[in-house]
C-alpha cells in the first residue's frame, strides 16, 4: 500500500529494534519494514472524528423479497444512533450497505457527503475509517486474540511492532481482556469473542463504528460493561456509533437517537424519550412487550 | 420449451462461473506483486501443501511404480523384451502418472481443505470482516495459496517420480518373472528420458497445481448456506479440480508433443 512509502520516513531506523525480538517478529509477521520503526504511527491514525451518514431512498431486494424499502435516514457526526426492530426486518442488511458489503438496488448512502456506492473497489482510498463488529464476532480462527486485534495495524503497517503491541494491550484492556493476547480464539466464550471483536474494531481508531447485535451473546453484566465501554468511547473520542439491536434497554440507554425499523421501513426516528412516548401502535407493541420490554411510565 | 429454459439457464450458470473464475484469477495474479510481504503465509501454506502431502504422495507413487512394473514387465516377459521396462516405467511416471496422480492426490487432500476453510470463513462472516478491515481477501487468502500450490505440486511430483521409478526398478529386479537387474533398468530408463520430457512433466504439474489452488479458493469464496454449504463446497472443489486437471492434461499433452 501507499502507506509503506510514507512510513519508512517516520522514526529513526534503529528505534525499537531489539535484536532477538525483532528476528522473531520478522519471522512471525512477515518481512515488512514496519518492525524497523519506532513509536511513530502513520499520520491520521491518532484521533478520530465523527462522520455524518445520509441515506437517501435506499432500496434493496433479494429476489422477490423486498428487504429495504425507501430508507431515508440522517445520522449526525459524533452521534450514537441505534436501529431497533424485530428480527428479520432488514436492520443488518442496512448496516451492510453502510460498510459496502452489499450494493443497493437504488438510492444513495452519503458518508461525509461522499457517495459510498460510487466507489467501486473496497480498496478505494477513503477519508475516514470505519469498522464493524459482526453479529457472529467473525474472529479469525487461525490467529490468536492479540493477532486478531493487531491484524489491521500490521497489514496496513500503521505503526512499529512495539507500538502495535502496546495498542493491542490497551484495546484489550479497554474491553476487560487484559493479558489474554496469546489465547486461541477457539478457547473463548461467546461473550469474550464479542469483546475481542470490539477490541479489533477499536484498534483501527475508527471514525465510524457499527455494531451488529452487540449484546446478542452477552450476559446482562457484560452487556452493562459493553455499554460503559461505548459510553466512555463517546466521551473520549468523537466517533459516530451505529448500533443495530433488538435489545431495547441497551439501545435506549446508550443512544442519542433511535430509529425503529419494521418490515423494511423506518417507521419512527427520535430520541429515546420520544420513542418511548410514540403513539405508533407497532412501536408501542415492540417496546412494551410483556416479557422483556420497558414498563410504561405511570403503570 | 421448458427443456430449453433449463438448458439455457444451465449454460448461463456455466458461463457466469467461468467468468467469475477468470476474474478471481486475474485479481490473484495482480496481487502476486505483494508476495514478498506475505512470505510468512506463503511459507505456511507451502508447509501444509508440500511437506504435509509428501509422505502420502511418495507412498502412492511407490505403489504406482511397482504395479506398473509388475503389469507391463510380466507382459513384456512373454515376448522376451522385458529390458524395455525401465523406459516404460520412467516415461510414464515422468510424463503422465507422476504429475496426474500427485495432482489428484493434492486436489483431494488440499484443494478440498482449502475450499472448506475459505468456505467456513465466508459463512461465518470472516471474509466480510476482512473487507471491513480494508484487507483484500484475495491478497490475504487466495494469493498465498495459489503461489504455494504452483511451487509445491511440481516439487512433490519430483519426489513422486523418483520414488515411483525406484519402486518399479526394485520390482523388476526382485520379481522372478521379469528379472531385470537394476543397472539395466536404470540405463534403459535414462536413455529413454530427456530433460525436455522431465521439464514438460513438471510444467504440467505446475499447471495442475494452479488449478487446484485456484479452484479451492474460488469454490471457497462462492460458499453460502451454513455447514451444509461448506460440505457441498468441499465436494464441488474436488470434482471440479479433477475435471479441470483431466481436461488440462489432455490439452497440454496434445500441444506439447
Amino acid at each position: 500500500m501507499t502507506h509503506s512509502d510514507k512510513n519508512s520516513k517516520n522514526g529513526h531506523f534503529l528505534n525499537g529494534l531489539n535484536p532477538l525480538g525483532s528476528l522473531w517478529t520478522k519471522l512471525a509477521h512477515g518481512f515488512s519494514p514496519s518492525i524497523l520503526e519506532g513509536d511513530n504511527c502513520q499520520s491520521g491514525y491518532e484521533g478520530s472524528s465523527g462522520v455524518s451518514i445520509k441515506i437517501k431512498d435506499l432500496n434493496k431486494s433479494f429476489g422477490d423479497n423486498h428487504v429495504l424499502k425507501n430508507i431515508n435516514l440522517t445520522i449526525e457526526p459524533g452521534e450514537t444512533f441505534s436501529i431497533i426492530g424485530p428480527s428479520g426486518t432488514g436492520k443488518s442488511v442496512l448496516l451492510k450497505h453502510i460498510v459496502k458489503l452489499e450494493n443497493a438496488d437504488s438510492g444513495q448512502i452519503l458518508i461525509n457527503d461522499h457517495d459510498v456506492s460510487k466507489t467501486e473497489s473496497i480498496n478505494a482510498k477513503r477519508s475516514y475509517r470505519y469498522s464493524m463488529v459482526f453479529q457472529s464476532s467473525a474472529l479469525f480462527n487461525s490467529l490468536t486474540v492479540g493477532e486478531n486485534v493487531g491484524l489491521w495495524l500490521r497489514e496496513k503497517r500503521i505503526c512499529g511492532e512495539a507500538r502495535i503491541r502496546r495498542i493491542i494491550r490497551e484495546k484489550l484492556d479497554l474491553v476487560g481482556l487484559a493479558g489474554k493476547e496469546e489465547l486461541r480464539t477457539s478457547e473463548l466464550s461467546g461473550g469474550m469473542r464479542k469483546r475481542v471483536a470490539i477490541a479489533r474494531s477499536l484498534a483501527m481508531n475508527p471514525d465510524l463504528i457499527l455494531y451488529d447485535e452487540p449484546t446478542a451473546e452477552l450476559d446482562p453484566v457484560t452487556s452493562d460493561e459493553l455499554a460503559r465501554v461505548i459510553m466512555s468511547l463517546k466521551e473520549k473520542v468523537k466517533l459516530t456509533t451505529v448500533i443495530v439491536s433488538h435489545d431495547l434497554s441497551f439501545a435506549l440507554y446508550l443512544s442519542d437517537r433511535v430509529a425503529m425499523m419494521h418490515d423494511g421501513e423506518i417507521i419512527a426516528v427520535g430520541t429515546p424519550d420520544e420513542i418511548k412516548k410514540s403513539q405508533n401502535p407497532i412501536v408501542r407493541n415492540f417496546i412494551y412487550t410483556t416479557t422483556k420490554g420497558i414498563q410504561e411510565e405511570g403503570k | 420449451m421448458r427443456f430449453l429454459n433449463i438448458l439455457g439457464s444451465k449454460l448461463l450458470n456455466v458461463a457466469q462461473g467461468l467468468g467469475e473464475m477468470l476474474e478471481l484469477l486475474c485479481q490473484t495474479l495482480y496481487y502476486f506483486k505483494e508476495a514478498p510481504r506475505n512470505l510468512t503465509s506463503i511459507l505456511r501454506q507451502m508447509n501444509l501443501i508440500g511437506v504435509g502431502t509428501l509422505p502420502i504422495a511418495m507412498l502412492v507413487a511407490l505403489f504406482v511404480g511397482m504395479v506398473l512394473s509388475v503389469q507391463t514387465g510380466t507382459e513384456l516377459a512373454l515376448y522376451g523384451s522385458q529390458e524395455a521396462i525401465g523406459a516404460i516405467v520412467g516415461v510414464s511416471m515422468v510424463k503422465e502418472l507422476g504429475p496426474v496422480m500427485t495432482s489428484l492426490l493434492v486436489a483431494g487432500r488440499i484443494g478440498s481443505a482449502m475450499a472448506a476453510e475459505i468456505g467456513a470463513m465466508q459463512v461465518y462472516e470472516e471474509i466480510d470482516a476482512l473487507k471491513t478491515l480494508e484487507i483484500s481477501p484475495v491478497r490475504y487468502l487466495a494469493m498465498p495459496r495459489l503461489i504455494a500450490c504452483l511451487f509445491c505440486v511440481p516439487a512433490l511430483v519430483v519426489f513422486a517420480i523418483i520414488v515411483g521409478i525406484i519402486g518399479g526398478g526394485v520390482v523388476a529386479e526382485v520379481n522372478p518373472k521379469i528379472n531385470v537387474p537394476f543397472s539395466v533398468y536404470y540405463d534403459n530408463m535414462i536413455r529413454a528420458l530427456s530433460y525436455k520430457e522431465v521439464f514438460k512433466g513438471l510444467l504440467k504439474a505446475m499447471v495442475f497445481g494452479g488449478i487446484i489452488g485456484h479452484v479451492g479458493c474460488y469454490i471457497g469464496f462462492k460458499t453460502s448456506g451454513g455447514a451444509r454449504g461448506i460440505g457441498e463446497s468441499t465436494t464441488r472443489s474436488v470434482v471440479l479440480s479433477f475435471l479441470l486437471i483431466m481436461v488440462a492434461n489432455y490439452l497440454l499433452t496434445r500441444f506439447m508433443i
